[in-house]
C-alpha cells in the first residue's frame, strides 16, 4: 500500500538512520539516547520552524485584519522576516538591570521555555509518531507545564521592578485560575477514554459513526462543550488576547518581560508561542481526533498532513481572536473563571457520564446536550443580575 | 547505568536541599527547594513509578513551590535572612535524620534483593483509589474543599 509507506516515512527513515552500521553495533545505551536525540532535534526542528512561520503569518493575517499589507519587504511575501528579527534579536544590547537579582533573571526564561518544549514532547503528531511515549502522557502535559508560574514568578521578582512583579502576580493569579478549568475538561475525555495516554486517546475516537460523522468527542454535546472552555483556557495559559493583561503594554509596560531585552526576549516570545502550539496540540488530540481524517475516503492523505492542518486551524483561530477582541479586565477575567468556567467544567463530566451510560447513543446524546444547555442557560440567567457589569470601583485611586 | 543516574540525581538533590537549608535569601531557598523536588521526581521516575514521580513534579513544583514563593513575598518585609545559625532547627534536623537513619537501618527487608516489581499503570491506580480507597480519597476530598472554603472566609472577612 503506496499511502502507508508515505504515511510511515518519517517513522521509517528513523528505523532506517538507527539501523545504521555505527549505531546498530554500539552498545544499548547508544541507541537509546540515538533514538531519544532523533526524536527531540525532530520536535524542536519542525516546531522552530513552524515558530518562524506563525511568527510572520502572525503579522500578515493581523495587517489583513487591520487593513494593512504587513510585513512584505524581506523575500518573497515578507517570509524571510524571522530571519531578519532572528538576526536583530541575536545582534541588540543584552540589558540586565543593576539591582536585578542575576542568577534568577537569567534562569527565568530558560525555565520558560524548556516546559513548553518538554510539553510538545507528548502529543502524537500521526500513526507512531509520538516523541515521548507514556503511560501518564496527559498527566506529563500538566505536570511540566505548572513549571511555568515559577518561570513567571522568577522573571517578576529577578528583575527587581515593580511593573515585573506586577505583571508576574497578575500572570500567576490568571494562570492558577484557568488552570482548573483547563485540567477539569480534560476529565471528561480520560474518563470515557479510561487512560491517561495520548495514544490511546487518540485510538479512542477513530472509526465513524453512519459510515461520515467522525467519532471524535468534539461531535458529542459534551464535547463540544468541554472543547470551547479547553480553548478558553488555554489562551488564557499563553497569555494571548483577550487575557494578555500580564503583558498589558498600556498599564504595566510589558509585565513579567519588561526587565527582558535581545534574545532573553525573544526566548520569552518563543515560550508563549510554543505554549501555544502545545495546548493547541493537545486540543486536537483530545478533542479532534488527532491525527485521524474527517471522512472515510480522505484517509489516504498521511496522518501527520491531518494534525498539522487541525492545528493550523486553531492557531489560526488564536489569531483570529487576537485581531478582533480587546483586552479584558482583570477583575472581569477572574470573576470568568471561578462562576463560569468552572461550574461548565463540572457539567461537562456529568453530561459525559450521562452520555458514557446511555451506551454512547442517540439518547445519551440528547440528554448530554440538554444538561449541558440547561446549566449554560442557569448560570448566564444567574450571573447576568447587573452588578457583576457595574463599573469597577477604585480603591487606591479618583 | 541506573547506579550513574542514582548517583547524579541524588548529588542535584542533596545539593538542592542543601542550599535550601543554607541560603540567606528566601527566595533563593525556595527556589532550591523545588531543585530538591525535582530530584525526588527523578527517583521516582528511575524507580519506574511514573504516575508518582508525575505528581510528584504537578503539586510540589506547581503548586507548593508556588505558594511558599507567595507566602514570603507577602508575609516577610525583610526576606534576607542575617542571623547566624539556627540551632533548634538543627538539633530538630538532626533527630528527623537520626530517627530516619536508625528506621532504615532497622528495616530488615532492604537486604533482601526483591524480584522485580511490575510497574503499575495508571489505570490499576485509579481502580485501586476508587474501589478499595474511595473513602480515605473522598475524606481527602473534603478536607481540600474545606480548607478552600476557609481560606475564602478568612479573605472576605478582611473585605468588609
Amino acid at each position: 500500500m503506496s499511502g502507508n509507506s508515505v504515511d510511515q516515512a518519517f517513522v521509517s527513515l528513523k528505523h532506517w538512520i538507527l539501523s545504521l552500521g555505527f549505531i546498530s553495533s554500539a552498545p544499548d545505551w547508544v541507541q537509546m539516547i540515538a533514538s531519544s536525540l532523533l526524536n527531540i532535534s525532530a520536535v524542536l526542528g519542525v516546531f522552530m520552524g513552524l515558530f518562524a512561520l506563525i511568527s510572520v503569518l502572525e503579522r500578515k493575517i493581523l495587517g489583513r485584519i487591520q487593513n494593512r499589507y504587513g510585513p512584505n519587504r524581506v523575500g518573497p511575501f515578507g517570509l524571510f522576516q524571522p530571519i531578519a528579527d532572528g538576526i536583530k534579536l541575536l545582534i541588540k544590547e543584552d540589558i540586565v538591570p543593576a539591582r536585578a537579582d542575576k542568577v534568577v533573571h537569567f534562569l527565568a526564561p530558560i525555565l520558560m521555555a524548556a516546559p513548553a518544549i518538554l510539553a510538545l514532547g507528548v502529543i502524537p503528531y500521526g500513526r507512531n509518531m509520538t516523541a515521548i511515549s507514556i503511560d501518564g502522557g496527559i498527566l506529563f502535559f500538566f505536570a511540566v507545564g505548572s513549571a511555568t508560574e515559577l518561570a513567571v514568578f522568577m522573571a517578576g521578582w529577578g528583575s527587581n521592578n515593580k511593573f515585573s512583579m506586577l505583571g508576574a502576580m497578575r500572570a500567576i493569579a490568571q494562570m492558577v485560575s484557568y488552570e482548573l478549568p483547563l485540567i477539569i475538561t480534560v476529565l471528561p475525555v480520560v474518563m470515557i477514554v479510561g487512560s491517561l495516554s495520548a495514544d490511546g486517546i487518540v485510538e479512542a475516537q477513530a472509526g465513524y459513526s453512519h459510515g461520515f460523522i467522525p467519532r471524535w468527542f468534539v461531535c458529542t454535546p459534551w464535547g463540544a462543550a468541554a472543547f470551547l472552555l479547553f480553548f478558553v483556557s488555554g489562551l488564557v495559559e499563553s497569555n494571548r488576547t483577550p487575557f494578555d493583561m500580564p503583558e498589558g503594554e498600556s498599564e504595566i509596560v510589558a509585565g513579567h518581560m519588561t526587565e527582558y531585552s535581545g534574545f532573553k526576549y525573544a526566548i520569552f516570545f518563543l515560550a508563549e508561542y510554543f505554549g501555544m502550539f502545545a495546548v493547541s496540540g493537545l486540543a486536537v488530540t483530545l478533542f479532534l481526533g488527532g491525527w485521524h481524517a474527517p471522512l472515510p475516503f480522505l484517509e489516504f492523505v498521511p496522518s501527520y498532513v491531518w494534525f498539522f492542518a487541525k492545528l493550523s486551524v486553531l492557531l489560526f483561530v488564536f489569531i483570529w481572536i487576537r485581531g478582533t477582541l480587546p483586552r479584558m479586565r482583570v477583575d472581569h477575567v477572574m470573576n470568568f473563571a471561578w462562576k463560569f468556567m468552572m461550574p461548565m467544567a463540572f457539567t461537562c463530566i456529568l453530561a459525559a457520564a450521562v452520555w458514557h451510560y446511555q451506551a454512547h447513543g442517540w439518547a445519551g446524546w440528547l440528554w448530554s446536550l440538554a444538561i449541558v444547555i440547561a446549566v449554560y442557560l442557569v448560570l448566564s440567567r444567574f450571573l447576568q443580575t447587573g452588578k457583576n457589569l457595574s463599573t469597577r470601583t477604585y480603591r487606591f485611586a479618583e | 547505568m541506573s547506579t550513574i543516574a542514582f548517583i547524579v540525581i541524588a548529588i542535584f538533590t542533596l545539593a538542592g536541599a542543601l542550599a535550601a537549608a543554607c541560603l540567606r535569601k528566601l527566595i533563593h531557598a525556595a527556589l532550591c527547594l523545588v531543585v530538591a523536588f525535582l530530584g525526588l521526581a527523578a527517583f521516582y521516575f528511575l524507580l519506574g513509578a511514573e504516575f508518582v514521580g508525575l505528581v510528584q513534579v504537578f503539586v510540589y513544583v506547581g503548586a507548593v513551590a508556588v505558594l511558599i514563593v507567595f507566602t514570603i513575598l507577602l508575609t516577610r518585609r525583610v526576606d534576607e535572612d542575617t542571623g547566624g545559625i539556627n540551632w533548634a532547627g538543627a538539633a530538630v534536623a538532626a533527630i528527623v535524620f537520626g530517627g530516619l537513619a536508625w528506621a532504615i537501618y532497622r528495616t530488615p527487608s532492604l537486604a533482601i534483593s526483591s524480584s522485580p516489581i511490575e510497574a503499575l499503570t495508571v489505570k490499576q491506580i485509579g481502580e485501586t483509589l476508587m474501589t478499595s480507597y474511595v473513602w480515605p480519597l473522598q475524606c481527602v476530598g473534603v478536607l481540600l474543599t474545606a480548607a478552600l472554603i476557609g481560606a475564602l472566609v478568612l479573605v472576605m472577612e478582611e473585605r468588609r
